[in-house]
């Protein structure tokens, strides 16, 4: 055994918590910043305690009546942000499953064509076709609709790739033995192969809702109206610096509770997360 | 849109060798079945994907006016002017300087981090923990809130550094915004690099580290010449993917901070198509640059697949 340095680890664990401190800084900050007033934000040094306007701030912001952003309340850009994540997230797992059931256990003429037209979408990401997608969505009148927000999101190759690596390691003898046993296709899916691709699917769910609530670019494109719009797009309309009309308190409350909920998921699913994040990788 | 996870998932692709498996594995028969089961995914493809990219390559060789009343082709005008444009080869600079930036600050934090974490051994779950939520936040969100600590108004932080005397104002200085954006960029992406990091330092043996020990080498000593060069595959597979976040992903942390200004100190390639297409609908131009994106995309994806499953670190 390498000896054991004391001194050494006082300095690992220091260095571990000075490198907590400067992660979680900023989202401590604007936590206390969301229990001030509006009148002690604008004027810093803020405290470093939470301040006494928690209830106040937060059901202004929630219940408030006031639609805060362009007429709409925060409870309804927050549904449209879970409706957009868990669309992205269900959505993509039901179709990758299903074409990469398709493409490992049946024979058929132009299997790998079409894997490889799959695969190649990797190379296209939304990015680098903002244009013309938004002109088709604009011809097929998805603008504005969550169908717009979810389903071009939906198709990519990540999932169908990572379910496809995985049914790879399922021995051929279970699929014989399902055969043998009088299985049909539709019955080893069901029995046999969604109870085993479990872990995978809560992995996948984790990452992809992630994705799902943090978009930005693409929730921005496809909303004109207010509310229609995702809680990243409708907390960047709230902020203007230029305007002195921003109500600041309101903005701090709303970022966190834009922050929450994925937040939430990363913590309590960790073990699924990680395990997708990193091992899927190996 | 290319994420952090679809990365990793490329770099599985080709583990255990089964990237083109033969057909030896057994089957179902069915002649229908598996076009029904492919059918959403394809039409989904189709529909978002391969007809808007085709649209992008077609109109990069068209000359559109605003109104879209006249169309003509122009072949390669678009790219030569595109390239030729100061501006372009500005947002190219912004986009370099930036990545590199980020790339480099959140994975050396990251890698500092997590060789702490290895030395540590009680309460190594609870670092974890605490390390990994900022991976929730979305990158616009990380940007504003590094914008309300550091805005010249307002921020706690920007305020202490003025009382020093020195003049911070990223909303009117183009280097102090782009510090700004760095920082938001790196930050959220350290609890990433830091998992991975984790994973990798546990795969080293660690026999190997304790066979250096009794060799007499020191701490230091030990991990440059054992720990670091058997990370490279993480190191360079985490580049990778820290370069596409980069490039990529952060559209939303430079729309809400900067706005790509002040000037165009800030303005990467992709805020830039974004910039022409939808602000300034010079169509031609835009779907220039997005042919352009496209070919760094694939010569990406192409170096991660080359070099990511071939261990760096034998070679």
């Amino acid at each position: 055994m390498i000896q054991n340095n004391p001194i050494g680890r006082l300095i690992a664990h220091a260095i571990l918590i000075i490198g907590i401190l400067i992660v979680a800084f900023p989202i401590y900050y604007t936590f206390i910043a969301s229990t001030q007033s509006l009148q002690e934000i604008l004027r810093p040094p803020l405290s470093l305690l939470p301040g006494g306007h928690f209830w106040e701030n937060y059901s202004a912001a929630l219940f408030g009546g006031v639609g805060r952003i362009g007429g709409v309340g925060v409870d309804r850009l927050l549904f449209n942000t879970l409706v957009m994540a868990l669309g992205i997230a269900i959505g993509k797992i039901c179709i990758s499953i299903l074409s990469a059931y398709a493409i490992v256990f049946f024979r058929f003429p132009g299997r790998m064509i079409f894997f490889w037209l799959i695969f190649i979408t990797l190379m296209l990401p939304v990015e680098v076709r903002i244009l013309p997608t938004y002109k088709i969505m604009v011809d097929l009148g998805l603008i504005d609709t969550y169908t717009g927000l979810i389903l071009p999101l939906m198709a990519s190759a990540t999932a169908t790739l990572l379910f496809r690596q995985f049914f790879m390691t399922i021995p051929g003898e279970l699929v014989e033995a399902a055969r043998v046993d009088g299985a049909g296709p539709w019955r080893f899916f069901k029995d046999i192969l969604l109870p085993l691709s479990k872990t995978n699917i809560a992995a996948l769910f984790v990452i992809l809702f992630i994705y799902g609530w943090t978009q930005y670019l693409w929730p921005l494109l496809m909303t004109n109206r207010n509310d229609m719009s995702t809680i990243v797009i409708g907390l960047r309309k709230m902020i203007s610096f230029a305007d002195a009309d921003t109500e600041w308190h309101l903005v701090m409350v709303t970022c966190i509770l834009a922050i929450l909920p994925p937040v939430l998921v990363v913590v309590l699913m960790q073990r699924w997360f990680v395990r997708g994040l990193v091992e899927t990788e190996k | 849109m290319v994420t952090a996870p679809s990365v990793i998932l490329r770099a599985g692709l080709f583990t255990n060798g089964t990237f083109m498996a033969s057909s030896t594995r057994v089957t179902f028969p069915n002649k229908l079945l598996p076009y029904v089961l492919l059918a959403p995914q394809l039409a989904i493809t189709a529909i978002f994907f391969y007809w808007p990219a085709s649209q992008a390559i077609y109109q990069s060789v068209l000359r559109e006016d605003p109104f879209g009343l006249s169309t003509q082709f122009v072949g390669l005008d678009n790219f030569r002017r595109v390239l030729g444009d100061p501006n372009y080869l500005n947002s190219l600079q912004v986009t370099l300087i930036f990545s590199v930036a980020t790339a480099l600050i959140a994975m050396a934090l990251a890698l500092l981090l997590a060789v702490m974490a290895d030395k540590v051994i009680r309460g190594k779950g609870i670092y974890r923990t605490l390390m990994i939520w900022p991976y929730a936040v979305a990158p616009a969100i990380a940007g504003m809130l590094w914008l309300f600590l550091f805005n010249p108004s307002m921020g706690t932080l920007a305020y202490l550094v003025r009382s020093t005397g020195y003049n911070w104002d990223p909303l009117l200085n183009g280097d102090q915004a782009m510090v700004l954006i760095v920082s938001a960029a790196a930050w959220k992406q350290i609890s990433y690099n830091f998992l991975f990091f984790v994973a990798g330092l546990q795969s080293i043996p660690k026999s190997l580290i304790e066979a250096a020990a009794i060799d007499g080498a020191g701490e230091t000593k030990r991990f440059w010449t054992i720990v670091f060069p058997l990370l490279a595959p993480t190191t360079f597979f985490l580049l990778v993917v820290n370069t596409v976040y980069a490039f990529f992903d952060t559209f939303g942390i430079i729309h809400a901070v900067t706005g790509g200004g002040p000037g165009k100190a800030t303005e990467t390639l992709v805020y830039k198509v974004y910039n022409d297409g939808f602000v300034n609908l010079i169509l031609g131009d835009s779907a220039a640059q997005s042919v352009i994106l496209m070919i760094i995309v694939i010569g990406l994806t192409a170096i991660q697949f080359r070099y990511v499953e071939r261990k760096v670190h034998y070679g």
